[in-house]
């Protein structure tokens, strides 16, 4: 390695030696982080088929369960969601054009978007468990209704709860890519983690795009 | 070796992602809007949302996640994947949405019991009590 000119020896630092090149390595993860993330649709997708054939069978008890959910508490969320999803392209965009300090900064600006979406979604989960609007025989809401709303709150929470779960591992990724961003890890040849975070964290994104309207906005 | 390196990373600006921003915002706004306008079934008020946000979720692929100027392969994967949760979604909701043309109550037989109650001749406070 030490005959090696300097962007040789540079590359040799990352790139795993089964690889041809540096490029073939990086559309590898790639690959390998889209397949990751059609696995997520397909568990999430099984939530949303389940969410929507009970849905058409038990309209009156949807419409009465989404009663209880905050519009605007949903609409701020979606509106973090959305803003986390511009700074994090923004940071992969700074990795990859050699900027290490708009990396930095950006990669924190997420982390503030995620951070407010879980302080937000821990107001309204501490509402609800006041209220008792709970999933199953859990389900102790005395304000009445149609007791399918028990059902309402089971996908509720398990679909708000994985994706909240998916916010708080991507929170855990992006502090784990901005601190190896701050040592200086990332440059435009290689910035690998930065882009397979990202494509994670707008996947979580894209699903809340569709949990907002399904669970906030059903009329 | 570096130079191979850059022309792959990206050389664009940073405005193609702005604007997919501010879309995604005005798109927020009307599909939070469209949920307070009554277009004649809840079903076309859920057909609504859904097209808004499939038009979300595909400016986020194309641009957030590059799709647009990513190798086909990973688009395929992405799109297949929307596929057969298509078929998975399709497949129940004709299912459920025809049950009631073989059997009466369709999948709330929780109701048959009440239903069935008239037809019942002992203890009928008994049976309007379930």
């Amino acid at each position: 390695m030490s005959s090696d000119s300097h962007g040789h020896a540079m590359e040799h630092a990352f790139r795993q030696h089964h690889f041809v090149d540096a490029e073939q390595q990086f559309e590898t993860s790639k690959l390998g982080m889209w397949l990751f993330l059609a696995t997520e649709i397909l568990m999430f997708g099984g939530l949303f088929v389940g969410f929507g054939l009970m849905q058409s069978v038990y309209p009156e008890a949807w419409v009465a369960g989404h009663h209880h959910l905050d519009r605007i508490m949903g609409s701020v969320n979606t509106v973090f969601l959305l803003c986390s999803s511009f700074t994090m392209v923004m940071a992969v965009y700074a990795a990859s054009t050699n900027q290490k300090s708009k990396t930095i900064i950006n990669l924190i600006a997420t982390l503030a978007f995620a951070g407010g979406f879980m302080v937000i979604k821990y107001f309204e989960y501490t509402h609800k468990f006041h209220d008792g609007l709970l999933p199953g025989r859990y389900f102790s809401y005395a304000g009445g209704g149609p007791p399918e709303q028990a059902m309402f709150f089971g996908f509720y929470f398990a679909m708000t709860g994985i994706h909240g779960f998916h916010v708080l591992i991507g929170m855990g990724l992006i502090t784990w890519i901005l601190l190896r961003a701050m040592k200086g890890e990332f440059s435009s040849a290689y910035y690998t983690p930065v882009d397979l975070v990202g494509l994670y964290w707008h996947l979580v994104d894209l699903i809340w795009i569709y949990l907002f309207p399904l669970l906030y906005l059903v009329s | 070796m570096s130079e191979h390196h850059d022309a792959h990373a990206h050389t664009h600006s940073a405005m193609p992602y702005v604007i997919t921003l501010g879309a995604l915002l005005v798109l927020t706004g009307v599909t939070v809007g469209a949920a307070y306008v009554n277009f004649g079934s809840p079903t076309i008020n859920i057909v609504i949302a859904m097209f808004i946000a499939t038009c979300k979720a595909t400016l986020v692929a194309l641009f957030f996640m590059h799709l647009r100027h990513d190798k086909p392969l990973n688009a395929i994967i992405f799109v297949s994947s929307l596929i057969f949760l298509a078929i998975f979604l399709a497949f129940p909701l004709i299912d459920i949405g025809s049950r009631d043309k073989i059997h009466p109550y369709g999948l709330r037989v929780r109701e048959q019991p009440k239903q069935a109650a008239p037809a019942a001749p002992a203890a009928p406070p008994a049976a309007a009590q379930h």
